[in-house]
């Protein structure tokens, strides 16, 4: 029942991350990813049932909203911004955030 | 199917009073009592470790990182704590609101908070982690060593 929802069309949590992000940081780059299958089965998950399917997320972002901040400011920033979202069922994040600088930077390491 | 449009309905609500609670969702539930009890196990170790089980016997693969990436370096066990916050559900919760971070790890190096476990292992990969237990003592200096 609750995997129909996250293979193919993004789910109502996915949908209203993005939204709230792209209004946030206005994103050059914002890919979700929905990774709450590879948790379905752990402890957490299991005593709600395997979750709703939208527990935990990649997501990766690059805005010059970060420009200045350190990492854990840059998180903070998306924590709070996702707060209802954690209050009702969103368990982690994993998150990865740049400036576009920092990006370009990265690539030309590669 | 009806899940999916009540949910759907669900979040157009959420989303008109997301606004005025977005501001409270840390702070709801924190007594001054549990922040003085956390503010006082996070300084007292210089290394201190929320996290779900104990190094032993981790019950989150997050967590489990994090004791992994820490036991790469010699911690001196008079210099580490973890807690479990899984057996303190007022810690669990008010971990979240006095870090403003609402998942579990939380790693504290010096009464300061640190980061998750994404944060731990890009520090670790990155040698800052290294650099950071250095600079407070926790681990002797590797000066001059080859690199």
């Amino acid at each position: 029942m609750a995997s129909d929802t996250i293979l193919g069309s993004p789910g109502p949590v996915e949908i209203a991350m993005r939204q709230k992000l792209v209004t946030l940081l206005q994103p050059s780059k914002l890919i979700i990813t929905n990774e709450s299958q590879l948790h379905r089965h752990h402890a957490a998950m299991r005593s709600q049932g395997g979750g709703n399917g939208e527990t935990h997320f990649a997501v990766q972002v690059i805005s010059d909203a970060f420009k200045g901040k350190n990492t854990v400011q840059r998180h903070r920033l998306i924590y709070s911004a996702l707060s209802e979202e954690f209050s009702q069922g969103l368990h982690a994040l994993s998150l990865n955030t740049k400036t576009s600088e920092e990006a370009q930077r990265c690539q030309a390491e590669n | 199917m009806f899940q999916n449009a009540l949910r759907t309905s669900l979040s157009l609500c959420r989303s008109t009073v997301s606004s005025c609670l977005r501001s409270q969702t840390f702070r709801r539930f924190l007594s001054q009592e549990s922040r003085t009890k956390i503010q006082a196990a996070v300084t007292e170790y210089p290394v201190v470790l929320f996290m779900k089980g104990n190094p032993e016997q981790p019950m989150c693969g997050f967590s489990r990182g994090v004791v992994k990436i820490l036991s790469a370096f010699d911690i001196p066990p008079e210099k580490f704590k973890t807690y479990n916050v899984l057996e303190d559900l007022e810690l669990r919760t008010g971990i979240k609101e006095f870090s403003e971070w609402p998942t579990i790890p939380q790693l504290y190096v010096n009464g300061e908070f640190v980061g998750g476990s994404d944060i731990a292992l890009s520090m670790f990969q990155s040698g800052e982690l290294e650099t950071l237990l250095e600079q407070h003592g926790v681990i002797p200096k590797a000066s001059e060593s080859p690199s």
